[in-house]
């Protein structure tokens, strides 16, 4: 039987449509050039990463979110020539070796071609020849430069503009600083030029527009383009043809205090810059009177925006990624609907609780510590644990902000009392820039160097140069954690929370989990962080729900609300009944070298010390658990060798310097679950599933659903598309290898001296990583989940326009519903039967390992879903 | 004792001929063989200088092996060991071996692991002939390799627009190097009438001698030399090199152009001292170079704002003051010097990504906002200047660009003319011409035979440049080039009576390179349609093997130590007399011209970003 959950909600989607295709129109037919919507729309489509120091995953494709996934992957890939699915000749690859199966393809092909067509479908996909060769938009009409001028204009621009730009935004590597860079980004170029000896410039036309001419975009397209009917695409191509510094450039005009040491710079403003130099170009090379790139175009290019064709192909690749993605959910909803029908409820009195981040990498820790004490109840929630504020560490001149990229605090927390100087690496000291300071370093500290790289080859261990998530917070410093009064405040913030405030974030917190009775003695509350060595990526490794940062002053502050007793007179009245022995503990989980500190435990009464030790006891053994099932991916680890010494390799892998893979981040990431434990307790998912816990039972309504789904999207399903888009075109929505790149003014990377900037992930973060889309699955009645997603459009559009797929579980019978074009509807799973896992030690050991990083061989590393006895 | 330095060479070369035949996939005996070979040589390297010390450090000279002998030439390999010898050793043996383990978890699972271990040890190879040269001839072939091997680990990601560019860039100084170690050793065989070794340079007195009564031709070699070391080691005006090739695995980055490859322009200024230092105009120069350097140097470094530039420039400061020590004689603090910052730059750039968050941190708790302006308003204008001028690089690659190298290809491109059919029929009757003068050089007069070898070595310059910068189909920049060795033989056999053995070998080699890679443009051209020379193909995508191949004929037709025209380079030389220094440049303008055509048609057509875009595909700016 069928059944089917629907509201009335096609308008929400029609309006959408319809807004976009009259925007459409309008960039098509409008001939007149509007500089502001020209540069608005433009600064839409550019990358939009930050500084690196704070990596926030997001949508790479973010621009065309309005849009339908397939429509707009399609889109972008005409118009930018992104490669945006596997390669069809890997997809057949995948079909011929297993990975996708026969039977959920022919399932995708019924449904979206009907019955009648698998045959012919399935024929095109496996065997037609298809001219897969793409050629983008994007760069046509700059392409006249070279062909109809006979220059390479970037070749003699971008290199100094690189420079220019990396110079002025830098952080702190140059020695001698941009000496204008107070300014904004002209007004400093203009002091810079005024100086009467030097310029950045060839000749004298472009200086002069620059210190007394008009140097109004259109005026200066007007001299390089000439007609105003291709002033834009004209743009568009000259910023992407860089648009990794572009993005950047971008992003830093949107959010100037992204980077630390602020900087006035605008899109307009490096426009200008960049038209100056090519004019600049033009003028050196052609003398006076040249000609604009418009007088030489005949037949002018395709317009950027217009239609996209949809072809075939475009469909072929719709089914082979659904069926790719098919093969895997459907033994995930099958074994979710087998095994919560059978599973026992679980002990009533509890030994501990722990919650933790909803982090796919913490799915594995769980696992390991409910099978270590099988008593222990984990749950899982944001990392930044429902406690928003700016974080100021003792002596520091920076705030940092520990929550959501999206979400603005109002409330600043203070680290004090510990005054430890931080530690100095002699190594790293400028002096060896310089040239007698570093003529005397080198007789002194070129020695040390050469025993430096002897030892951290031979024995690594932690040194300040290394990124150490437990250095986020001296665990011995106090916080100020409690508001003393309204006039509390600093820099427009108020120093901490005041009781009600505190109280308030508990409920939410403890609420969203379902953790409102049967409270055990200690209630752990684990962020997590990660520490590695030479990765200017580092900060992509750490938590995403605190900004890219570690959670360890979250939990060390949600611990203290939990803790405070005016706080949990406020709970006991509104019905949550905290017990007076119940005490939270705030901790850290290093990712990367699989440790764990706990914070403020001798806090800890008498009582609760020894079942705290025989906690930690459990929780090392867990750890060691979780190192080897790490291991099994990291080829300089035997995961046969005795597991404490295995613990040591990953725990080594954390500070060594020559490791471009300390941990492999969110890499596999898939699924997301929100519901009971018991749903998936039991299940073996590979570290792929981000685990939020959630009770329907204490929420039938759905009135906390919203809250705990409102970041789904933005977190998890910004996670999952950056690495979606990565994986599948890592040289343009990716890093590239990590191993040549270059630190570019402490905000980003690049290839080489004269590079772009590298936006994305690199390599040695996706390589495990299937590309396909996150699937979110909810315990709770379908018609429920349908009016939370709806409730809120930008929550709503990851779900209608298919950025993120949503299943909803019945809490009752427990039968799957899929969300599809605005209605749940049931699915059956094809899959019959889940395979036992063997014992654990056994499935790690015999796991097999990637061969090539190649999606084929890659994917096979990637373990199938088991149930586990 | 001196028989046992072959080895220090045979090691490697062993090493890298079995790594050739490893599977590409195996990484671990691919690092493993790697491993072994540089532990084998450093151990072995330890010992020998332990024995050596504990044997009073004796200078240690052998003649190895004899290549090729004639009455007037012999060409031969020949080892040397000093303490110069000793210190480079040691530092490139604990380097390389440090970095090899380094290299061997970082590069895992890179795409061209192999690739990157072979060209490791064949840099090893060269680094090592170098080190342990005892004349001009050994330097001279560990010379090419490392040239040969930093563009292919610069351009380690060929399937990038920018390390090809900046790979090939980094050749061409190289190549300009190269080209003035021709010149020394061609003015050295005139100046001793034989092939002369390190060693007899020992004798200060006679070395002294001999400078003053041939003044002219032994400035000329010195200044030859000077110039290739400056280019090695990116002195003035050469310095822009450097930080571009800064575009491999930060690994290789690390032991090329931070430790070793960089500082063989300070081993070549030790090394021939004892035959300039007692000339105070090329101490002068030295100085000068150094010095200027080393604070232009500092003053880019100081503008830098990504690690690797700015660990470049501050390397090149300092060895500028490398080059103060050599030409104030202080060997010893020279030595130390190199080796410190040798270690020291290899450390800074292994560790450069980890700068990042280091830095970052630092900002947190130290961060001071920037100071107020100058108040002086003039020293404000002047500081801005400098500024600006630092960020330019002091202009010296656009210079070098417009004053050296488009001259050239202005050349070039002039020479459209023999594109079309007029074109052909004129080479054709130049050659004939040519055999005919060779042929009836009796009947000929004195002042006309005497320009005939000119004229022949002007027209073949004129084709490799035609070649290097032909646009349209590589076949034809192919035939240029090969046709140009021709033309350069006729010029050497008009010039004075030579062996046909003699050009037998220079063009034998030569000769089946030229057809080798002929075949392969062919072949690439019936598969893609398209070999132009105006774009990119990157077809090493597809064509791995041919791409092979390809590099491999480049290599032979442009002398490189593996085929027997290596020598005759060498021999065609010592047919041009002391007097005919314009002849000689024309020649040695030839080779470089060549090589870099060669090198070029293989960039244009295998490497790049591939055509084809049906994959993924790198932006040209990236």
């Amino acid at each position: 039987m069928k059944k089917t959950y629907s509201n009335d909600n096609n308008s929400v989607n029609e309006v959408m449509l319809a807004d976009f295709a009259s925007e459409e129109l309008i960039s098509v037919q409008m001939p007149l050039f509007d500089e502001h919507h020209v540069l608005h729309e433009l600064k839409h489509y550019l990358p939009a990463q930050s500084a690196i120091k704070d990596f926030i995953h997001h949508n790479s494709l973010h621009a065309y979110q309005h849009l339908k996934f397939y429509e707009a992957i399609f889109k972008a890939s005409k118009i930018f020539g992104y490669q945006v699915t596997l390669q069809l000749q890997e997809f057949r690859q995948l079909y011929q070796n297993g990975r996708i199966s026969e039977p959920v393809l022919e399932r995708v092909i019924r449904d979206k071609k009907g019955a009648g067509q698998v045959a012919l479908w399935k024929a095109k996909l496996i065997s037609k020849q298809y001219d897969t060769s793409n050629t983008p938009r994007i760069g046509m009409l700059r392409a006249n430069w070279k062909s109809r001028f006979n220059i390479d204009l970037d070749e003699r621009v971008q290199p100094l503009l690189f420079r220019v730009l990396c110079s002025y935004l830098d952080q702190g590597i140059s020695l001698w600083q941009f000496p204008t860079g107070n300014k904004g980004f002209l007004p400093a170029l203009r002091a810079l030029e005024s100086n009467g000896f030097t310029s950045f410039f060839k000749t004298k036309r472009a200086k002069n527009l620059l210190l007394h001419g008009n140097c109004d975009i259109s005026h200066l397209l007007k001299m390089v383009v000439g007609d105003e009917a291709w002033y834009e695409q004209y743009l568009y191509d000259q910023q992407f043809s860089h648009q990794g510094w572009s993005g950047i450039v971008s992003a830093v005009e949107d959010k100037p205090e992204a980077l630390f040491d602020t900087r006035k710079i605008s899109l307009h403003d490096l426009i200008v810059f960049e038209l100056l130099l090519e004019i600049d170009t033009l003028e050196y090379y052609f003398g006076n009177g040249w000609e604009p790139l418009c007088s030489r175009v005949d037949t002018p290019p395709v317009h950027l925006f217009a239609a996209v064709p949809s072809t075939e192909l475009q469909e072929v690749f719709t089914l082979w990624q659904d069926a790719f993605e098919w093969s895997y959910y459907d033994d995930v909803l099958a074994g979710i609907e087998m095994g919560a029908k059978n599973r026992q409820q679980a002990p009533v009195k509890k030994s501990f609780q722990a919650i933790f981040c909803i982090d796919e990498r913490e799915c594995s820790l769980r696992r390991h510590i409910e099978q270590v004490d099988p008593n222990c109840e984990t749950l899982g929630a944001p990392g930044f644990f429902g406690v928003e504020f700016y974080f100021l560490p003792e002596n520091g001149k920076f705030q940092e902000k520990l929550c959501p990229a999206p979400v603005t605090p109002k409330y600043l927390i203070k680290e004090f009392g510990a005054n430890e100087k931080r530690k100095h690496e002699l190594l790293y000291t400028r002096h060896t820039h310089t040239l007698l300071p570093g003529f005397i370093s080198i007789l002194t500290l070129g020695f040390l160097a050469g025993a430096r790289i002897f030892l951290n080859l031979f024995r690594p261990k932690m040194s300040p140069a290394i990124s150490n998530a437990f250095a986020h917070m001296n665990p011995r410093a106090t916080f100020t954690i409690e508001n003393q009064g309204p006039d509390d405040r600093e820099n427009g913030l108020q120093i901490g929370f005041t009781v009600a405030e505190m109280a308030t974030r508990v409920e939410t917190q403890l609420r969203g989990m379902g953790l409102i009775s049967n409270f055990a003695p200690i209630v752990y509350v684990l962020a997590h962080g990660s520490s590695s060595a030479n990765n200017p990526h580092h900060s992509a490794h750490d938590c995403g729900a605190c900004s890219g940062r570690p959670g360890s002053v979250n939990a060390r502050v949600f611990a203290f609300m939990a803790n405070h007793s005016k706080v949990r007179e406020i709970l006991h009245k509104k019905g949550i009944e905290i017990p007076f022995e119940t005490q939270f503990v705030g901790g850290l989980h290093d990712t990367a070298a699989d440790e764990i500190g706990y914070f403020d435990e001798h806090l800890l009464r008498a009582e609760n010390m020894p079942l705290h030790f025989a906690n930690k006891t459990a929780f090392e053994e867990a750890l060691d658990r979780n190192a080897k099932e790490r291991s099994r991916r990291f080829a300089s680890i035997n995961t046969k060798m005795h597991i404490k010494k295995i613990r040591k390799a990953i725990k080594d892998r954390s500070v060594s310097l020559f490791e471009p893979r300390p941990e492999l981040g969110h890499g596999t990431n898939t699924l997301c679950i929100v519901g009971r434990r018991n749903l998936t307790k039991g299940l073996f998912l590979d570290r792929r599933a981000f685990l939020n816990s959630y009770n329907y039972q204490t929420d039938l309504e759905g009135a906390l659903l919203l809250n705990v789904m409102r970041p789904l999207g933005i977190v998890c399903g910004g996670i999952n598309l950056e690495y979606y888009f990565s994986r599948v075109d890592n040289y343009k929505l990716g890093a590239g290898t990590k191993l040549p790149h270059n630190v570019m003014g402490l905000f980003g990377v690049a290839n080489s001296s004269d590079g772009d900037l590298r936006p994305g992930l690199p390599v040695q973060m996706i390589e495990v990583h299937d590309p396909v889309r996150l699937l979110i699955i909810v315990e709770h009645f379908p018609e429920v989940v349908l009016k939370t997603i709806q409730s809120v459009p930008e929550l709503y559009e990851w779900f209608i326009n298919e950025w993120v797929h949503i299943a909803a579980i019945h809490p009752e019978n427990k039968q799957v519903f899929y969300f599809k074009e605005g209605n749940f509807t049931q699915y059956v799973p094809l899959k019959q039967q889940i395979a036992p896992a063997q014992d654990f030690h056994q499935l790690i050991e015999t796991a097999t390992e990637m061969e090539t990083n190649h999606i084929t061989d890659a994917t096979r590393e990637n373990l199938p879903v088991f149930i586990l006895n | 004792m001196s028989h046992l330095l072959q080895f220090f060479i045979l090691i490697p070369s062993v090493g890298f001929l079995i790594s050739l035949f490893l599977p590409r996939k195996k990484e671990a005996i691919l690092s493993g063989v790697t491993l072994g070979t540089v532990g084998i040589q450093l151990v072995g390297i330890v010992l020998f200088i332990a024995w050596w010390l504990m044997n009073g450090f004796p200078t240690l000279d052998i003649k190895q092996i004899v290549l090729y002998k004639s009455p007037e030439f012999e060409f031969f390999i020949d080892f040397y060991f000093d303490k110069i010898t000793a210190v480079f050793a040691f530092v490139g043996a604990v380097l390389t071996f440090l970095v090899a383990v380094f290299s061997r978890y970082y590069m895992h699972r890179e795409d061209g692991f192999k690739r990157y271990f072979c060209a490791l040890l064949l840099f090893y190879v060269g680094y090592n002939l170098i080190v342990f040269a005892g004349n001009f001839e050994t330097l001279f072939s560990g010379w090419e390799i490392l040239g040969i091997t930093s563009f292919l680990l610069i351009a380690f990601y060929r399937d990038r627009y920018l390390p090809v560019k900046n790979g090939f860039k980094v050749l061409s100084f190289y190549r300009l190097g190269d080209i003035c170690l021709i010149l020394a050793m061609w003015m050295s065989h005139h100046l001793w009438h034989r092939n002369i070794t390190f060693a007899e340079w020992g004798e200060m007195a006679a070395v002294q001698e001999l400078f003053q009564q041939h003044y002219a031709p032994a400035m000329f070699i010195t200044v030859a030399i000077l110039i290739a070391a400056i280019i090695k080691s990116a002195q003035l005006p050469f310095s822009t090199w450097l930080p571009r090739a800064m575009e491999g695995p930060t690994t290789s980055s690390a032991i090329f152009y931070g430790s070793l490859s960089v500082h063989i322009g300070v081993f070549l200024l030790l090394r021939t001292y004892p035959f300039w230092g007692h000339e105070w105009i090329i101490k002068t120069i030295i100085l000068a170079t150094g010095l200027a350097t080393s604070l232009v140097a500092t003053g880019i470094a100081r503008v830098q704002s990504s690690v690797k530039t700015q660990i470049a420039y501050a390397s090149i400061a300092q060895i500028g003051l490398m080059f103060i020590e050599v030409a104030l004689g202080f060997h010893v603090l020279a030595l130390i010097h190199f080796a410190g910052n040798a270690f020291l730059r290899t450390y800074q750039l292994l560790v450069s990504p980890s700068v990042l968050n280091y830095l970052v941190h630092d900002m947190v708790f130290h961060f001071k906002p920037r100071p107020a302006n100058e108040p002086n308003p003039r020293l404000q204008k002047i500081k801005h200047a400098l500024y600006i001028l630092s960020i330019k690089e002091f202009n010296f690659d656009f210079l070098l660009h417009r004053y050296f190298w488009s001259p050239f290809k202005w050349i070039g491109n002039r020479m459209a003319f023999f594109n079309s059919r007029w074109g052909f029929v004129f080479w054709m009757l130049v050659l004939v011409s040519g055999v005919t003068g060779f042929l009836l050089r009796e009947n000929l007069g004195v002042n006309l035979f005497n320009a005939l070898p000119i004229l022949f070595a002007v027209l073949s310059l004129v084709m490799v440049l035609k070649g290097f910068s032909e646009r349209g189909d590589a076949r034809r920049a192919w035939i240029m080039a090969f046709s140009s060795q021709f033309m350069t033989a006729i010029a050497i056999l008009l010039n004075k009576d030579i062996k046909w053995l003699e050009v037998a070998l220079y063009l034998g080699g030569s000769m089946s390179a030229a057809i080798v890679g002929y075949l392969c443009l062919r072949k690439i051209k019936s598969i893609e349609g398209d070999i132009s020379l105006e774009h990119y193909h990157g077809h090493i995508y597809e064509q791995r093997g041919l791409a092979l191949v390809f590099l491999l004929s480049c290599l032979g037709l442009s002398g490189f130590p593996i085929t027997p025209t290596f020598i005759g380079i060498d021999l065609m030389f010592t047919h041009v007399h002391k007097g005919q220094i314009f002849m000689a440049l024309m020649m040695a303008l030839n080779f470089l011209f060549l090589e870099l055509t060669l090198l070029r048609i293989y960039a244009r057509i295998f490497m790049g970003q591939h055509k084809k875009a049906y994959h993924p595909i790198a932006f040209k700016s990236s």
